[in-house]
């Protein structure tokens, strides 16, 4: 789907975080290995969802594609454009048409400024002036995601969670952007305001064909927004699909067992089956040889300690359903999460 | 399940708890009962303000007395806590009950070692010697599945991963044996692997000591995994009670639907659009009038004559089941499933 000219296509993105040590002199003593090997591309319009547990370098990706951050290896390019290691000038075009909205909409807005300069801070900085003026745009995206276009000269302290959410989208979208990268952006907000802030990002992406990269830990959320789904752990992808295919037929251990421990509000006779995992997420400082979940895996053997698993497409998979994994699940050995819907429980 | 026909163990009743602040008084809880019997997990779900996390505060007496009004009783195994002095508090805290809280790391002293933090608690409530002390907090670093207890027994908080961190907090509030532990969102900042491990943890503690739980969530995936009995609170009330069954599958009160309604679930459908609860939640400095609920329910303008936002619904309970909605109780049924329907779920 995406190998006629995406969007954007990510490949071999890599970012070390240098740790400085010693004394006097202060020398590079290891690295964080964030993002280690990133291949991966989106179209336009479309919706790619990156899922997996903290640390696993899923924000370090979001911030990397929108070059806040300086890879230390690999290549984005951007509708043909090598952007990787473009520097500011090059970058203000484009800066413009990938927009980022963050996970905490209390930090991420100036309580210093109303609503009104908030959202065309965008406009301001790119000297954009559209036709009409800057404050009747603000007004349109304001009532664009569903806030009074009244409360222009409000502050940010006067609205609740969901609606400076709602103020966080409106400013990404001032530029009519192209992309925009989702950091959590509905994991901060109460259960109830959540899906009012995902049908207004999914109103967005379909009204305005915006494709969108969806961070999130939470797994039916990403499933709901996205297309594709891609599965991280410790800095790199280990699995990513079309998300029928991802939820329904998981080819990674690991991404098997995130789908199995993720508790689910229905009560029935029969409870699914539960894979625990033991231990923890090793340190990205000095991650695993080989395959980096093999520490933790049920099926690892010495192959997994001395080989990394290239991210391939498995036997049986559909094109596009990639898996990194020496022994990856048989497929459809797995019943979906749950084939037949209990009428009793909502939801 | 429910525990009304045997000597509840902890029992609140009637509980008030108002804040007096420069803008007013924040009516934080506002006439909240129930009950839970040992070996017991109750379920509190809430939004953010709902106050279920003051509730729980409260039991422990950890709320700053100087700013709070507080009415009510809560009876622990026959005690009146509300009227204690601090000199009993202190005895009951950590010994008869404890919590774990949300942020482990915060929780945690970071200039002391995990095993004395420990071993504190366990010296004052039994007045063990040192070296007692530090063997049983090596014990119950191994009861909660720390690798290594005697090793990492002697490393700072630091040094811990954050599923660790939560497992030393649990060590430290069950190193005296208590018959109640409350925990307010132990699992809500860890990953959902390492949640899901610390929650077989506190059901395999529960099984061996007998422990009463009360669990405070906002995740009724949570609650549907380890909850026995549910309290749904909305603005300082409880709206809804039952088992879990009873609430999680077939809900009662407009709310506790709609949460569950507006959760996209891991096989639903995707092509239409979530169904949220409209507007946000109550400001407890200025409450709506009557059902606190009525200005986002749906099914408001189904009760004749305003009766909603004039006259404040009573939890009703029938053996410990019941919801606090004026909705009456043989309609409820068909017009939930008709909005269900309209949302697209089910």
């Amino acid at each position: 789907m995406s190998n006629t000219n995406p969007l954007l296509d990510v490949s071999g993105l890599t970012k070390h975080f240098p740790i400085k040590g010693g004394f006097p002199i202060k020398r590079t003593v290891g690295a964080v290995q964030a993002v280690d090997g990133l291949d991966f591309q989106v179209a336009e319009g479309e919706s790619l969802g990156l899922v997996g547990e903290s640390g696993c370098g899923k924000s370090t990706t979001g911030r990397l594609i929108t070059r806040l951050l300086e890879p230390t290896g690999g290549k984005i390019t951007y509708r043909g454009q090598d952007i990787t290691h473009a520097n500011r000038r090059q970058l203000a075009p484009i800066r413009s048409e990938i927009q980022m909205i963050f996970q905490d909409p209390y930090a991420s807005l100036n309580p210093r400024q109303t609503v009104g300069k908030i959202v065309a801070g965008p406009m301001e900085i790119n000297d954009i002036n559209p036709a009409g003026g800057r404050e009747n745009r603000v007004r349109e995206l304001l009532e664009i995601v569903g806030l009074n276009p009244e409360h222009y000269n409000r502050f940010p302290h006067e609205f609740s969670g969901g609606q400076r959410q709602r103020i966080g989208v409106a400013r990404a979208l001032a530029l009519e952007p192209k992309l925009i990268v989702a950091d959590e952006p509905v994991s901060a907000l109460d259960v109830s305001i959540q899906a009012q802030v995902v049908n207004l990002l999914q109103k967005v992406q379909r009204e305005l064909g915006i494709a969108f990269v969806f961070i999130a830990h939470d797994l039916a959320i990403v499933r709901h927004f996205s297309q594709r789904v891609a599965v991280m752990y410790l800095g790199k992808i280990v699995e990513i699909a079309d998300r029928e295919d991802l939820y329904d037929n998981p080819r990674h251990p690991y991404t098997r067992a995130l789908l199995s421990a993720v508790p689910e509000a229905t009560v029935e006779a029969e409870p699914r089956e539960r894979i625990r995992l033991v231990g923890d997420v090793p340190s990205p400082i000095n991650p695993p040889s080989g395959c980096r979940f093999r520490t933790r895996c049920w099926k690892a053997t010495e192959k997994c300690a001395s080989e990394a698993p290239p991210l391939v497409q498995a036997d049986g998979n559909k094109p596009g359903h990639l898996t990194a994994c020496h022994y990856p699940e048989v497929r459809d050995a797995v019943p979906a999460p749950r084939l037949a819907k209990d009428p009793e429980a909502a939801a | 399940m429910t525990s009304t026909d045997q000597q509840p163990f902890l029992s609140v009743k009637d509980l008030k708890v108002h804040f007096s602040t420069e803008d007013g008084i924040v009516k934080a809880v506002d006439g909240l009962s129930f009950d839970i019997a040992k070996g017991q997990t109750l379920g509190i779900v809430g939004e953010s303000g709902s106050g279920k996390s003051v509730t729980n505060l409260t039991i422990l007496g950890l709320h700053d007395a100087a700013h709070t009004q507080i009415d009510g009783e809560i009876l622990l195994d026959g005690q009146e806590l509300l009227t204690a002095a601090e000199k009993e508090l202190e005895k009951l805290r950590g010994n008869k009950m404890s919590m774990i809280f949300q942020d482990a790391l915060a929780s945690l002293s970071p200039y002391h070692t995990i095993g004395a933090q420990i071993a504190e608690v366990y010296r004052k409530h039994t007045g063990a010697s040192k070296k007692e002390a530090r063997a049983r907090a090596i014990e119950m670093l191994k009861r909660v599945g720390i690798p290594q207890p005697d090793v990492r027994v002697d490393d700072y908080p630091h040094q811990f991963s954050g599923g660790m961190r939560q497992r030393a907090m649990i060590a430290m509030a069950l190193v005296c044996d208590p018959e109640l532990l409350i925990a307010d969102e132990p699992t809500t900042a860890l990953d959902v692997t390492v949640q899901a491990q610390i929650m077989d943890l506190l059901k395999d503690l529960q099984r061996e000591f007998g422990t009463a739980i009360i669990f405070i969530t906002h995740d009724l995936g949570v609650i549907a995994d380890i909850a026995d009995d549910v309290l749904v609170m909305y603005g300082g009330r409880c709206v809804e009670r039952g088992t879990k069954k009873q609430v999680l599958g077939n809900p009662q009160h407009p709310y506790t639907l709609g949460l569950l309604n507006s959760m996209p679930a891991l096989d639903g459908p995707v092509d239409v659009p979530l169904s949220p609860i409209p507007g946000s939640p109550p400001s407890l400095l200025n409450p709506p009038s009557g059902c606190r609920f009525h200005p986002r329910c749906a099914f408001a303008e189904k009760v004749p004559g305003g009766k909603c936002s004039s006259v404040s619904p009573v939890l009703e309970l029938t053996e410990g089941r019941g919801s606090a909605c004026h909705l009456e109780l043989s309609k409820r049924d068909e017009l939930f499933a008709d909005y269900a329907a309209i949302a697209g779920h089910n």
